[in-house]
């Protein structure tokens, strides 16, 4: 199969290991993988914020760059969410029938990480190796808008090495919300700091997730509060072998 | 299709926020005890509301049905309404039409006053505090008395409720015990903190009120449009005093509250006392249809911004809410901020959608509310009638008033994103912003970041890179 990465601007820009990590992972797995270079970004930002017109654009130049793909895999909850939720929806608003046809039908094809891995390649054991303390924060739009459910967790359970230990209060959001984070800073910090606590309280050396906008917030939370915690993405752990 | 509710009303009452969420957020943000009450109580709650619902079978099944009879009557709004008031009258009572908060508290202070009395017991209610009636009658030389304990707790403490269903959640025992022995006439100097004692002393000071009171003053949970109906949901059994034992009852009413038939109670009175206090059942349930022999009935119909909510396709979902407050007791965002940040009669995640929407988005500051949230979506599932929050508060923050220089930022941004080329460009770019790592902390605005979150340290190569080098 080939398979598009939708890396996400965001991967792209400042986390490119996510995104070689998912490269890496599925070519293991023995599938081709391409990054179309035109690829940017899913407009969320935009659309959370509260400019709609501007992700228009945004969502007709994704449809073009994704379209010939037969699948498209992004290692993000909280873009492929966006790309399945509210991509055909801005496309109606904006009068554009045929765009919210086209969109409804990339949105289709495309998957979080752990939901192409469980659900498309019908795998859970994709022979990790990773020798380490993990703890697992479930990343609020792949939770409630996606319903991964215990996707991310059944993979990580069949990594070789790997000790996966329990977050508490885990369903909690981190605090990020994109721009949500510097709007209501002091809210978020809360909410951050009390996720930092639960995250040491799991007594695990690192703390995984499946997005890199939540972790890049817990991860900067973990470096200021001097915690010895650090974070990895999802993809990072499995794509790593003995 | 029609959505009629009442044409040329506005709005007017405790609806509208006086600061910027942001702003109002650090007075609990910067308070431990009282983000440890409100963290003990939110969780507990939450706790309760999620094993009771579990263990309901049909629970999605009578969360659609929820959503759908609700959808059904704001459809037909105006139809339902006038049914409610033809039945109503012709079992005896009297209906009156209110535009807006105003309207309604100058047609209940003119009530009052008819029956000469100066006092006035109440039950708990959402509607009468969004107008601000209290006040109203106070500014009338009436007094009205409290009698839920928690919104006589607020009353007594010159406060205002924090919580939809728990008003003084924001409040610990002592300072409960402490507003007690300094407001409440004939109280026991010596009173003690403890909750059965707080409780008995305000049995007391309450039970003299029912006995003397002349006129008392409700809300309604429902109104079933087929009988004329009106349903008041309690826990202490206070209402169901107010509603039996003085001779004149005014009830104050927003016009959503209705349902279409007797039968539609079967599923509301299910999942409200379950999403609301976590219990199958709740103690007290109040129904009245028209007036009683002997009794003076009247049924205030409250517009305040309902109309104008129900005129917005993607917002007006937001007044199928039956006001159990399940939202608030599972927003990261209220258990640290608190109630009163919201600024309104309406905090949490259902406020933040609500009260923009009955003010219009530009009061006040009611423009910041929609940006109080992660948009995390924990409230969209225990909503008990479907209401979807996470879209409405994004649906909102578009009609919301921007700051110039954000406008251009996420102009650019877009422009930018719009073209692969100029997107690999201003990757690019950021490599140059390496070096600013040795910074702990940036100046505004990078500082509301940095203050809590160290910087991602730009990577020396970009994805898109890795690919065109080495990685196709």
């Amino acid at each position: 199969m080939i398979v598009a990465l939708f890396a996400t601007c965001l991967v792209d820009g400042l986390f490119p290991d996510v995104g070689i990590a998912t490269t890496r992972l599925l070519r293991r797995l023995g599938h081709q993988v391409e990054f179309p270079q035109q690829q940017t970004c899913c407009g969320q930002m935009h659309v959370n914020s509260g400019y709609p017109d501007e992700a228009v654009p945004l969502v007709r130049h994704h449809v073009d760059t994704f379209e010939r793909y037969d699948a498209v895999v992004v290692p993000s909850g909280s873009c492929t969410a966006a790309i399945r939720h509210q991509h055909a929806t801005l496309a109606e608003r904006a009068g554009d029938p045929a765009l919210a046809a086209r969109a409804r039908a990339v949105a289709a094809r495309t998957f979080e990480l752990s939901e192409f891995l469980v659900d498309v390649l019908a795998v859970t054991d994709v022979g990790a190796y990773f020798p380490h303390r993990v703890t697992f924060h479930p990343t609020c739009h792949a939770l409630r808008l996606l319903r991964v459910d215990d996707r991310p967790y059944r993979l990580l359970r069949a990594v070789d090495g790997l000790d996966l230990v329990e977050l508490p209060a885990a369903e909690q959001c981190c605090g990020f919300g994109g721009t949500f984070a510097i709007k209501n800073a002091e809210v978020s910090s809360a909410m951050l700091a009390d996720k930092l606590a639960n995250v040491a309280a799991s007594g695990a050396a690192l703390c995984a997730a499946g997005d890199a906008s939540c972790l890049m917030h817990i991860g900067g939370g973990l470096v200021t509060s001097g915690a010895p915690t650090r974070t990895l993405h999802l993809a990072e752990i499995l794509a790593s072998t003995r | 299709m029609t959505f009629l509710g009442m044409p040329g009303a506005s709005t007017s009452g405790q609806v509208r926020a006086d600061r910027p969420f942001p702003t109002a957020a650090r007075d609990a943000l910067a308070d431990p005890q009282l983000r440890a009450n409100l963290r003990n109580a939110t969780t507990t709650i939450r706790d309760k509301r999620a094993r009771v619902v579990a263990e309901v079978p049909d629970w999605v099944e009578l969360r659609a049905a929820g959503a759908a009879m609700k959808d059904d009557v704001l459809a037909h709004l105006d139809d339902y309404l006038g049914q409610l008031e033809r039945q109503v009258t012709a079992r005896g009572a009297t209906v009156h039409w209110a535009r807006d908060g105003d309207e309604a508290n100058r047609i209940v202070t003119d009530l009052v006053r008819a029956t000469g009395a100066r006092e006035v017991v109440k039950v708990k209610s959402m509607a009468t505090q969004e107008i601000a009636l209290n006040e109203a009658l106070a500014a009338a030389g009436i007094q009205a008395v409290e009698t839920d304990l928690a919104e006589l707790i607020v009353q007594l403490g010159h406060d205002r409720p924090s919580h939809i269903l728990v008003p003084a959640i924001h409040r610990n025992r002592t300072e409960i015990r402490d507003i007690f022995q300094r407001e409440m006439p004939g109280v026991d100097p010596e009173l003690s903190d403890d909750p059965k004692m707080l409780a008995e002393a305000a049995r007391r000071y309450l039970r003299r009120k029912f006995l003397s009171a002349q006129v008392a003053i409700s809300g309604a949970n429902f109104a079933v449009a087929e009988t004329g109906t009106l349903a008041v949901v309690e826990s202490e059994g206070n209402g169901r005093m107010c509603l039996t034992l003085p001779r004149t009852l005014i009830t104050v009413m927003g016009i959503e509250k209705l349902v279409a038939t007797w039968r539609d109670l079967e599923v509301y009175l299910q999942l409200l006392p379950r999403s609301s206090t976590g219990e199958r059942m709740n103690p007290y349930t109040s129904m009245w249809t028209g007036a009683t022999e002997g009794q003076d009935s009247h049924l205030v119909l409250l517009d305040n911004g309902r109309t104008a909510t129900l005129a917005d396709p993607q917002g007006r979902a937001a007044l199928r809410c039956i006001r159990c407050s399940a939202c608030l007791n599972v927003c990261p965002v209220y258990e640290r901020a608190g109630g009163h940040a919201y600024g309104s009669t309406y905090p949490g995640p259902i406020g933040a959608v609500l009260s923009p929407q009955l003010t219009g988005v530009d009061a006040g500051f009611n423009a910041t509310l929609p940006f109080a949230s992660s948009l995390c979506g924990a409230c969209y599932d225990v909503c008990p009638v479907a209401i979807d929050i996470p879209s409405m508060l994004v649906h909102l923050r578009a009609r919301a008033p921007k700051h110039a220089a954000e406008r251009v930022a996420m102009r650019t941004a877009a422009w930018t994103m719009r073209s692969p080329r100029r997107w690999q460009r201003a990757l690019r770019a950021l490599r140059l912003a390496r070096p600013l790592h040795r910074f702990r902390r940036l100046p505004p605005p990078l500082s509301r970041w940095t203050k809590s979150r160290a910087l991602p340290t730009p990577p020396r190569q970009t994805l898109r890179d890795w690919f065109a080098d080495d990685g196709a």
